[in-house]
């Protein structure tokens, strides 16, 4: 049977790969009348460029990464669309073993709270500050991601300045565990499975994560030439509607088993399933035998998590404007505002008749609990969603937010 | 300044590529040309070498981390750029699918880069075609192999001449609209698991 539609995406094999990896492979999208060819890919600069020039049409990609293509912050960028999110939270940060000696040192607990944890790294690096010792070196998987902006948001909260007091470098996520193992880094902010291979291997442990950092925080989205969902907008509607019901497969418990065995396969994620049971399940071990239930560590569906928050986009904008990566102007917030589509995802699912949020932007941090929305027909839950440090952002008033950050 | 005047850093974790395009660099007059294989302290080689122009394999799962450092890095004392600009599509899509990228000095003339692009496309190009056809090759032999094995099983199970079981192998395979060597290695497994140890 030939397919209406055909769509190549690009992957990169991470777990949060897997709305877009279950969509192809378990017949979402052949039931929406899709062919579609996933490619593995080895780096975000690949994908990139495989979208810019047409070898992709949609692909994985890390939240802010649309954004910098779209503002022209990267090398061969294109303007990139995101009309759908493929999940919230999932990273953690890890530190090394002997990192974490001298956090404990400082008072830190195995209890993975942000302020806490932030408060005795904060003390140990002012300590070998002070014996004249080398700034630490953490990695993140790419300057424009979740990851950068997350941990970078954390050290600032907690008094370090992660420009002057740390030094961060790049490192691609596979290669995370085994650099901290060599001693090249001290510490990482990666997605999962990439922190619980350290901890498996006894050579680091888990501090805080990003579920408690921000809860229901943005990670990683569908990003889509813009040109090409310009051109076929059939095929993207059905596109969504196949990663909408892939997503609410990948969220039940009941195909935890399934999704695991699937993400296992050398094609795609190509890791054991028993170390992608944390991100399914948000029972984190640690490191030294301590095990940590994380609420809502990872949501590939629950709480609207598909759908593509302008305040989402917003947020990072304000941290691409915070670690100097782009001037604030006018022009650059207007791209920012238009890179994340809502209007396409409810265009989408509405002949679904599920429940979709009313408005496209919130006031991020204003939930301190899950709260149903009003929206068409059924009930929908969203947050909490507060910042681990009670601050609010109103994409309203991004101005004042914008002159009120601090680097530390 | 002539071609030679250039220098080149070719990042490439396989080595029998690397040499290949290290040599088509030499060939065209370049003379510092520095190949490295492992990216592990990379920053420091870079600062050592100062490279006007830097290519990179598209396999490689360190292109993040140069081209953040690329822009960054104290080590790197003059910005890189992705060579390719926007107005080159002919040129990006060459070198995607070729799959190489190149980095070179803020302020480099285009006309300077342009050749040597070329020539890596070219090498990139000619070594997956090598490596295709060593691949067939190895499989063409692979399938030789196993059909001699499969005509020796008919010969001796029912007595035919050699053209007569490779006739009735063909004729088989034409039948079911299947290649002779996937009916060969059929009839070597069956013969393995029913009769006695072929071949000895």
């Amino acid at each position: 049977m030939s397919m209406a539609y055909e769509i190549t995406a690009g992957f990169m094999p991470l777990f949060d790969s897997a709305v877009l990896v279950a969509a192809g492979e378990m017949g979402f999208a052949i039931r929406e009348g899709i062919e579609l060819k996933l490619h593995r890919e080895t780096s975000w600069a690949n994908i990139r460029d495989r979208i810019a020039i047409g070898h992709f049409d949609v692909a994985h990609m890390l939240g802010p990464m649309p954004l910098a293509c779209s503002l022209g912050l990267t090398p061969l960028a294109s303007e990139t669309i995101v009309p759908f999110s493929l999940g919230l939270g999932g990273n953690c940060v890890t530190v090394s073993n002997a990192v974490w000696d001298g956090m404990a040192a400082h008072g830190a607990a195995p209890d993975l709270d942000p302020a806490h944890a932030g408060a005795a790294l904060g003390a140990l690096i002012r300590e070998r500050e002070g014996a004249g010792r080398e700034p630490l070196r953490f990695a993140v998987v790419h300057p424009h991601s979740g990851h950068n902006y997350e941990l970078r948001y954390w050290l600032a909260a907690c008094g370090v300045d992660p420009t002057r007091d740390i030094e961060i470098v790049i490192v691609p996520p596979p290669f995370m565990a085994d650099a901290m193992a060599a001693g090249r880094i001290d510490g990482y902010c990666v997605g999962e499975p990439w922190n619980s291979a350290s901890v498996a291997a006894g050579t680091g442990r888990i501090v805080t994560v990003k579920a408690l950092l921000w809860r229901n925080s943005p990670e990683k989205v569908l990003g889509v030439r813009k040109a090409w969902a310009e051109e076929n907008p059939d095929a993207l509607a059905a596109l969504l509607r196949a990663l909408h019901h892939s997503a609410r497969w990948c969220q039940d418990p009941a195909n935890r088993g399934a999704l695991a065995a699937l993400m296992a396969r050398p094609t795609f994620l190509g890791q054991p399933e028993a170390i992608q049971m944390p991100a399914l399940t948000g029972r984190l071990q640690v490191g030294g035998g301590a095990e940590r239930r994380v609420e809502d560590f990872f949501l590939p569906f629950d709480k609207a998590a598909n759908f593509p928050w302008k305040s989402h986009a917003l947020w990072f904008y304000t941290q691409m404007v915070r670690w100097g990566q782009l001037p604030h102007t006018p022009q650059n917030l207007a791209i920012a505002r238009d890179c994340y589509r809502p209007d396409l995802y409810r265009s989408a699912l509405k002949p679904l008749g599920v429940a979709l949020p009313g408005a496209n932007a919130k006031v991020e941090g204003a939930l301190k609990v899950a709260t149903p929305v009003g929206s068409a027909g059924a009930s929908l839950l969203l947050g909490p969603d507060g910042f681990f440090d009670g601050q609010i952002f109103d994409p309203d008033r991004i101005d004042a937010y914008i002159a009120g950050q601090k680097r530390a | 300044m002539s071609a030679g005047s250039l220098t080149i850093l070719v990042i490439d974790e396989n080595r029998i590529r690397a040499s290949i395009i290290e040599a088509g660099l030499r060939d065209a007059g370049h003379r510092h040309v520095t190949v490295v294989h492992d990216v592990a302290g990379i920053a420091r080689r870079i600062a050592e070498v100062e490279p006007d122009v830097i290519v990179i394999d598209l396999e490689n799962p360190n292109r993040d981390m140069l081209e953040n450092m690329f822009q960054l890095s104290r080590a790197v004392k003059r910005p890189i750029a992705m060579f390719v600009d926007r107005s080159d599509q002919a040129s990006i899509e060459a070198a995607v699918d070729a799959g190489v990228s190149a980095y070179v000095v803020d302020g480099l003339k285009k006309e300077r880069i342009k050749p040597i692009l070329d020539m890596a496309i070219s090498r990139f190009n000619a070594f997956s075609r090598m490596a295709r056809e060593l691949e067939e090759a190895r499989s063409e032999l692979e399938n030789r192999k196993v059909i001699d094995r499969a005509k020796g099983i008919l010969m001796k199970s029912r007595g035919l001449s050699e053209e007569a079981a490779y006739a009735l192998l063909r004729k088989t395979a034409m039948n079911q609209n299947r290649k002779i060597a996937d009916i060969a290695q059929s009839l070597v497994t069956a013969a393995g698991l029913l009769g006695p140890p072929e071949g000895e």
